[in-house]
């Protein structure tokens, strides 16, 4: 039973190798559907395309529908996978910087090395500048972020359980919301001024 | 123009079949190594291993860096950072295989190509610190987060996109 390596079904010597082949993949689907342009992915928050939702929401749910189908069929055990902690002030707080580095920056980290890799120079000084805030992080951690790193610790509790549901109701719910999102943003792009890039 | 737009969306994968695959890779690295994706992780690690080469004491002295740097093992030598260099390999072959090798300054024709640039920088500076306080970025926090169905996952993503959508108008001459 999955997860493999964890289970020590095959060899910890494995896990660079898979590590390597997941990138290639990630990496692959992300260039391949256009998230190597940073005008592209900027069309989400104007309107002009929808790339970002439809790859990420079918991405989330595929994933989740998967790891759960897994866990039925006894193929995984989902207690032994890495779940997210939730530290509410800084995932909070971490995230709105992280969308003031999305709308202003037009990459995020992942998307920056694809962009790289194609030849976008903005995406290479993308990667710098998170290099510079990094290290800028680093250096103030002590001084600026240890408290509100450490704040408000929740556990790392799964989203149905917060909400008080079913994991099943919770997928269906989030996989109408996702048709229902798809669909609504196949309208948008009609009504806003056409973007060429 | 219109030649253009089209020769691109045929270069571009079908977005529902890029996110199912994208979901099949999720599920492939849970299964195998009970982990997901993440690339913020990978830039961590190359700043604590410099950090840690010009300044040894100073990352040993450090609560950020001294649980890396004071390993036996390079920082380099991480899960995360193979999985980077995946991608950089994927993105290559992608970007060959469709073309798109080239290169240049992506901008709005709004604004200049240094405008971008100083944009793309604090952009990247603002990524760089918003990961390590959410504990990783739109791919390990938000993306990874949400296939495994947890809390955190969901609040990330409402928190970079709902923070995306009410100031995009601010920034919109960057963009359209």
């Amino acid at each position: 039973m999955g997860p493999l390596i964890p289970n020590e079904i095959i060899g910890a010597n494995w896990d660079f190798l898979i590590a390597l082949l997941v990138g290639i993949g990630f990496g692959y689907i992300l260039e391949r559907a256009g998230f190597s342009s940073s005008r592209k992915l900027a069309g989400v928050f104007y309107g002009y395309d929808f790339v970002v939702l439809r790859v990420f929401f079918t991405a989330a749910i595929t994933a989740a529908i998967g790891l759960y189908y897994f866990q039925y069929f006894e193929w995984i055990d989902l207690s032994m996978i890495y779940i997210n902690p939730l530290y509410l002030t800084s995932t909070l707080i971490g995230g709105v910087i992280m969308g003031f580095g999305f709308i202003i920056g037009g990459y995020c980290p992942g998307t920056s090395v694809c962009g790289a890799m194609i030849g976008k120079i903005d995406a290479m000084v993308f990667i710098g500048g998170i290099f510079l805030g990094i290290f800028f992080y680093g250096e103030t951690y002590e001084l600026l972020w240890k408290k509100i790193y450490l704040d408000n610790f929740l556990g790392a509790p799964l989203v149905f359980d917060s909400l008080g549901i079913s994991n099943a109701l919770f997928i269906l719910g989030l996989s109408i919301a996702a048709l229902l999102a798809f669909w609504i943003t196949a309208q948008i792009p009609k009504f806003v001024k056409r973007v060429d890039y | 123009m219109e030649n253009k737009v089209l020769e691109n969306k045929r270069k571009y994968m079908n977005p529902y079949l890029a996110g199912f695959l994208l979901g099949l890779v999720i599920i492939f690295a849970f299964y195998y190594t009970g982990r997901g994706l993440g690339a913020s992780g990978a830039i961590k690690s190359a700043v604590v291993a410099s950090v840690d080469a010009v300044a040894h004491k100073h990352a040993l002295a450090s609560e950020f860096y001294a649980p890396y740097a004071s390993k036996e093992e390079s920082p380099l030598n991480s899960w995360l950072v193979f999985e980077i260099i995946g991608v950089m390999i994927g993105a290559l072959i992608s970007g060959i295989v469709a073309g798109r090798l080239k290169l240049k300054v992506e901008h709005s024709p709004k604004i200049s190509s240094k405008t971008r640039l100083i944009m793309a920088v604090l952009g990247g500076v603002l990524f760089g610190i918003g990961s390590q306080l959410g504990r990783g970025c739109t791919s390990g926090a938000a993306l990874t987060g949400m296939a495994t169905l947890s809390t955190a996952g969901f609040v990330s993503m409402l928190a970079i996109f709902g923070t995306g959508y009410t100031f995009a108008w601010f920034f919109r001459k960057f963009w359209i």
